[in-house]
């Protein structure tokens, strides 16, 4: 199968994938709407009352935070994508034709890569809106935006696999559930600096942390770091930790997509 | 321009051919030493019941199980050693639609068109020629969602036409369906024969076998227990019944040994609503009638209606795996 028919084939999966939002946007509709109502809780609910290590506006502190960690819960959508397809007659369908093992997850990729970047760019509009300014550059701003997909880009595989292998709704809905300590123990709502200690590591080594810390320097924005490997090298350890979870994930769900039956 | 991967099938031999096919799962023979032949442009019926081996057998040649002993060929491709050339030679609709239900059903046809490897605007044609040639055309810009379920078997018939298979397997093709649904799926795989596909179809329905089918194979236990056309395997029964409605107020027993004495056969007597109903077997077909008849004005009996028909393949059925007991009437 050559790259070209592969890329031919994911992208009639992704216009497919597409199709699906354009009948029934409720799903990422509901999704912005959810982040949105984080912002504005954490904003001017407990944002009062937060001081930053190093100083600075909270609601600067938060909205890159909050770009990353959208990001992150985006892959509950895809593997709720995925965990659907597989278990309706369609993805029997895709796997009966002679076509490449990776086109139906990389059409599902492409497809989710185009929702969250229309996702980023209203979270982008309403932070403008409330009052969030980014400091830096243009370049330096479309950068911090190309590590936030490709953040997304390496959790969405994570998504497909996770798809794939938990097909009951119990499995989908624990991880739904799961996806909020993880994505609360990092630097989006506050610093790690002001956690204990060991819980301060964790979240300083959160994959979420490195992008939101990236992001928050690359927009100009209080980083709320004073110390540790996140403070000078922030934008290689967010270019990094994705490709660690892409690495690991790409083969694995390739895998399970190959393997699975019934 | 891409076209759809055509057939390397051969001009000649039967579209399907297994010899001796044995399968067995855990301690029991799915599959027995079984036989088939399947002739081009024919639709064939595997009729059965639940178990008798009737989906192993389409899923062995359809390359989807492997085969423990015997040999068969697919237009003319061994499912042993050709697989792929099998697979992208045959069509093949389960018994769960494999459709996307949020897109259209001209979407799906499209989709899986190109994903075949048919250009834009050739796959537009192709679903455009099936959606109309399975009578699809007014439904095919609507979710698949809104279809029922006659509609949604006839578009997983459209998707699996769509590369022009040599053979086309149907699973239980209307299983779950309600009357109407049923019709149209019948209409559809005739329709689908008219194309050039050979069918081979699965059913525990014996009027879908009669409705459809050239021939039928009648499996039991993974083995062939009777094969022929729908009009030979009756024929099997020994000939016509013939039916004889009565007034309420006839002795049924002076009508049962009237008719037994002109029929020599065993005759059956029910009471319904109307009166009596008398049912029994014959080979003499109109005369045997007419003799019913006469016998029975003899008695000082009149009919309200005759009436002579054939028997009903659910009759032959009973009559076939009944006799399954003794091997040697077991091949046909």
């Amino acid at each position: 199968m050559s790259a070209t028919t592969t890329l031919r084939q994911s992208w009639i999966i992704m216009l497919r994938d597409l199709k699906h939002w354009q009948r029934e946007p409720w799903t990422p509709l509901f999704g912005i709407a959810f982040t949105i109502m984080l912002v504005l809780v954490f904003g001017y609910l407990f944002g009062g009352s937060i001081v930053l290590p190093g100083g600075g506006d909270y609601l600067d502190y938060l909205m890159p935070g909050m770009f990353a960690l959208a990001m992150m819960f985006g892959l509950e959508g895809t593997m709720t994508a995925i965990a659907n397809d597989s278990k309706r007659g369609v993805t029997q369908r895709f796997r009966s034709l002679p076509i490449s093992s990776v086109a139906v997850p990389l059409g599902r990729a492409g497809a989710d890569l185009a929702n969250s970047t229309v996702e980023l760019l209203v979270l982008v509009g309403g932070g403008l809106v409330i009052g969030w300014r980014a400091g830096g550059s243009w370049s330096e701003s479309l950068l911090a935006v190309a590590l936030l997909l490709w953040l997304r880009f390496a959790l969405l595989w994570v998504g497909i696999l996770l798809g794939l292998v938990l097909r009951g709704e119990g499995g989908v809905m624990a991880v739904q559930v799961l996806v909020w300590p993880l994505g609360f123990l990092s630097n989006v709502f506050v610093s790690p600096e002001d956690m204990p200690a060991w819980l301060g590591t964790v979240a300083q080594w959160n994959p979420v942390s490195a992008t939101a810390a990236a992001c928050r320097d690359l927009f100009g924005n209080p980083t709320g770091i004073t110390t540790g490997p996140l403070a000078e090298h922030a934008t290689t350890v967010a270019l990094v930790w994705p490709l660690v979870i892409a690495a690991v994930f790409v083969p694995l769900s390739a895998r399970a997509y190959r393997r699975l039956s019934g | 321009m891409t076209q759809a991967p055509s057939l390397p099938a051969p001009a000649t031999g039967p579209a399907l051919h297994a010899r001796g096919l044995r399968k067995h799962y855990g301690g029991t023979a799915a599959l027995d030493g079984f036989d088939l032949t399947v002739e081009r442009g024919t639709v064939h019926a595997l009729l059965g019941p639940n178990g008798a081996g009737k989906s192993t057998a389409v899923n062995t040649l359809a390359t989807l199980t492997r085969v423990e002993e015997g040999e068969a060929r697919v237009a003319g491709l061994d499912v042993r050693s050709q697989h792929a050339q099998v697979r992208s030679a045959i069509g093949l609709v389960g018994q769960a639609a494999a459709l996307d239900e949020v897109l259209h059903g001209r979407e799906n046809l499209v989709m899986f068109a190109r994903l075949h490897g048919l250009s834009t605007p050739a796959a537009r044609d192709r679903a455009a020629g099936l959606l109309e040639a399975l009578d699809l055309t007014e439904a095919a810009d609507r979710k698949v969602s809104t279809y029922s379920g006659g509609m949604r078997r006839r578009l997983d018939i459209a998707v699996a036409l769509l590369t022009r298979p040599a053979v086309l397997f149907l699973d239980e093709p209307t299983t779950g369906l309600d009357p109407r649904g049923r019709a149209d799926v019948w209409e559809a795989v005739r329709r689908a024969v008219a194309l050039g596909t050979t069918v081979l179809l699965t059913t525990q329905y014996l009027d879908e076998a009669d409705q459809l089918a050239d021939r039928i194979t009648v499996m039991d236990a993974g083995r062939v227990v009777a094969e022929g056309s729908p009009a030979e395997l009756k024929s099997r029964l020994g000939g016509d019944r013939v039916l004889v409605g009565l007034p309420d107020a006839v002795d049924a027993a002076v009508v049962r040994d009237a008719v037994a004495a002109v029929t020599h056969s065993e005759v059956h007597v029910d009471r319904d609503a109307g009166g009596l109903v008398v049912e029994a077997g014959t080979a003499g077909g109109t005369h045997a009638l007419v003799a019913v008849v006469r016998a029975l004005d003899a008695s000082g009996v009149t009919p309200t209606h005759v009436h002579l028909r054939e028997p009903t393949l659910d009759e032959v059925f009973l009559h076939l795996t009944d006799r399954t007991a003794t091997p040697e009437e077991s091949h046909s």
